[in-house]
């Protein structure tokens, strides 16, 4: 890729920000799943197998899963945020191999939040006019 | 299709005792009740740490927060706000309370915390440079570079009165002013993030969660100052940070945003990595820069200090990964922006690893000024188990311990200080009743006589003897000249010690002699250890009239010393007990006893 110039970057920018406003409020429902090293130590990565298992079996090959990192909530690593279209997000934690097919199934599928692993967002996106 | 309402009762530890299942039961029978069970969806959550008001009900899409709910609110919860629309206002709780710790322009919600540092991690996907511009990234750098000339960057840090956040606290635009006034060819940039205080990760987690907001912070300070160099210098033990950095690198060289002529600006700037090998001391800057140069990491005395004379004898601005990831919002937002956060003298928001005997540890970015009691209790979700508060232990092996009466004291680098304890780099390790305080004091001297570098003999010799000192007296066999001793000798330490290391490593024994002084005394004069952690001074017996000779305790003894007939009773051989405690934590009828 060509080295940017400030034009270059502004493009670059609305480009990403189009791209991040489709992921986060777009039609797709997408799988956000903290990976620090705390949340792979607690094992996050089997949780995104067990996510990517089970979207396959139920055929939802538009809903994206993603990374981030850690989200702070250490007492309940995992965790995942689960955006669904026209529901509110959730972060879920303790998230083994058994809850994210249960997220799949009854939260993605069936649109219904599961008890007993919902936790609070740890502070409110002061940054997040663009998304 | 999707419920109207959610609404969502806390579960978590605290609140069980407090009727949080009756009022998810209440709140269940009358959405029953009300037919509007197809609309809502009625749920116990993981825990809000909302301890004090509990229990806490949100209501889902619009957020309402409920305090203090009896199941006798259910109904008016369902018909107002469910059915009509009209949140309970008697019951919401005030988030007006919180905004005098916020700045206006930031949404004010029930939790306490502003996420300035962190303002990334756990939203982006690292690993993409695409959702860093997305929320502004690298328009920091574009501003300083075009917009603002060197002075003005160094103005905007003075405005917003940002310090160190490594621990030191010293003001971040004089750092930068200093190395910039120095004439040299070659200046250089650094990020200290050879983070090694047990029980701290903020570092660990700004890095693999927001990667490019160091290096863009980097690159300002490259501008600001005249340098064209940036080196990180991180401990080979953070594998993920380190691969997220690289990959960081390589993407912002690929555009352009590392490398000659930055933003067709003219201005060159690239950064590399070094790894350390997680020598504690490196983390003190002269020890990291010599170690950056390839010699073995010790300190040596300052002035000069790096700012003029640094790495290759350069003058070089060195900072922690806090402190970076903090500037490009600085110059987005401006300084009185950030200025307008925190107390007199200690500005914007600091990251604390909050870890110990609370429920909800975790990694919380909260505005200086903020108490103790507010990050234990309302953060913190309060003290696990239920157990009594002793101590919150800050700044790792060169902090101490701030005590239940200064609970309510707003935190801040005087504050701290004053109290015989250090900001440090933010690790918060919560004590309760079941903590020796001679215990900690041992912990931390054998971390610092580990890592110590045996330049300096204050450090090297006293740090040993006051450790060989504390480990006597939690063994039963200590005197009261020992007390007088520790204090003599960390006095020594304080002020001959050569750096940092030696002369806070007293710390950790001084201030719980000066807090907990009767549980020094009750193991030198009584032989006791009032917590139970002492394994030298602890006796194990079983108490004849509870033990049932349920044989539990023999089966999971790892010596066998446990003798006893099934439903007779069972008896603790003294001498071959190693007082492990297995005994103690498995008998279901406190029939073990310890003392």
């Amino acid at each position: 890729m060509t080295k940017l110039n400030r034009e270059g970057l502004a493009q670059l920018r609305e480009q990403a920000r189009a791209g991040w406003q489709q992921r986060w409020h777009g039609k797709q429902a997408q799988i956000i799943i903290g990976m620090g090293t705390c949340g792979i130590a607690a094992g996050a990565r089997k949780a995104w197998d067990a996510f990517a298992d089970e979207l396959k079996k139920n055929n939802l090959t538009e809903v994206r899963i993603e990374q981030t990192g850690c989200m702070g909530l250490c007492y309940s690593e995992p965790t995942v945020e689960v955006r669904v279209p026209d529901m509110p997000p959730i972060i879920y934690g303790k998230v083994d191999a058994e809850v994210a097919r249960r997220i799949v199934r009854k939260h993605i599928v069936g649109k219904l939040l599961i008890n007993d692993h919902i936790y609070d967002r740890p502070a409110l996106d002061a940054f997040g006019k663009q998304g | 299709m999707a419920f109207k309402h959610y609404v969502m009762v806390c579960g978590g530890e605290g609140c069980e005792s407090k009727h949080a299942l009756a009022v998810h039961d209440a709140l269940l029978k009358e959405v029953r009740e009300q037919g509007v069970e197809n609309e809502v969806q009625v749920l116990k959550t993981g825990g809000f740490g909302f301890c004090g008001d509990c229990p806490a009900v949100q209501v889902l899409p619009d957020q309402t927060l409920y305090v203090g709910v009896q199941p006798g609110d259910a109904a008016a919860i369902v018909t107002q706000h469910l059915k009509q629309g009209r949140p309970v206002a008697r019951l919401v709780f005030d988030a007006a309370k919180n905004a005098k710790m916020f700045p206006a322009d930031v949404p004010v919600g029930h939790q306490k915390q502003l996420r300035i540092v962190l303002r990334n991690c756990g939203v982006i996907d690292p690993e993409k440079i695409g959702d860093y511009l997305a929320r502004d990234g690298y328009a920091a750098l574009e501003k300083a570079l075009f917009k603002m000339k060197p002075e003005d960057v160094i103005e905007e840090l003075k405005k917003a009165g940002l310090r160190g956040r490594g621990g030191g606290g010293y003001p971040t635009w004089q750092k930068w002013l200093f190395t910039k006034k120095v004439a040299s060819e070659q200046k250089y940039i650094i990020c200290n993030a050879d983070e090694g205080d047990p029980g701290a990760y903020m570092d660990r987690s700004t890095l693999e969660g927001d990667p490019h907001s160091i290096l863009e912070a980097m690159t300002i300070a490259g501008y600001t100052v005249g340098a064209s160099q940036g080196y990180i210098y991180i401990r080979a033990e953070y594998p993920l940070a380190i691969s997220r950095l690289n990959l960081a690198i390589a993407q912002a060289r690929e555009l352009g945003l590392l490398g000659k002529g930055i933003l067709g600006s003219g201005f060159d700037f690239d950064i590399e990595l070094r790894l350390g090998a997680g020598a504690f001391v490196c983390g003190e800057e002269t020890a990291l820069i010599t170690s950056i140069e390839g010699n073995r990491g010790m300190p040596s005395p300052r002035p000069p200090y790096p700012a003029v004379r640094g790495l290759w004898e350069k003058p070089t601005v060195i900072n922690n990964v806090e402190t970076w990831a903090a500037i490009p919002v600085i110059l987005l937002k401006g300084g009185e922006w950030f200025g307008k956060i925190g107390t007199a003298t200690s500005k914007g928001t600091k990251v604390f690893a909050l870890t110990g005997k609370v429920n909800n540890c975790g990694l919380i970015e909260v505005p200086m000024g903020i108490t103790l009691r507010e990050i234990i209790y309302e953060i913190g979700g309060g003290m696990l188990k239920g157990k009594a508060f002793k101590a919150v232990q800050t700044g790792g092996p060169s902090g101490g311990v701030i005590t239940q009466d200064y609970l309510d004291m707003p935190i801040d680098y005087e504050a701290l200080a004053q109290l015989g304890s250090i900001m440090g780099s933010g690790g918060m390790i919560v004590m309760d009743e079941d903590d020796c305080m001679v215990d900690v004091s041992k912990f931390y001297l054998d971390f610092t006589v580990d890592e110590s570098c045996g330049k300096c003999a204050p450090c090297r010799i006293g740090g040993r003897t006051l450790y060989n000192l504390v480990d006597k007296i939690s063994k039963g066999k200590g005197s009261l000249n020992d007390i007088e001793q520790i204090r003599d000798i960390g006095l020594a330490m304080r002020k001959a010690s050569l750096c940092g290391l030696g002369q806070t490593a007293p710390n950790p024994a001084i201030s719980t002699l000066k807090y907990f002084e009767a549980e020094y005394l009750a193991h030198i004069n009584d032989k006791k250890c009032p917590a139970g952690k002492c394994r030298d001074l602890l006796t194990f017996f079983i108490l004849p009239e509870k033990c049932i000779g349920c044989t539990l305790c023999a089966r999971r003894c790892p010596v066998n010393c446990i003798a006893g007939e099934r439903r007779a009773v069972h008896t603790i051989d003294a001498a071959k007990c190693i007082k492990c405690g297995e005994c103690y934590q498995v008998c279901k009828f406190g029939a073990v006893e310890r003392t």
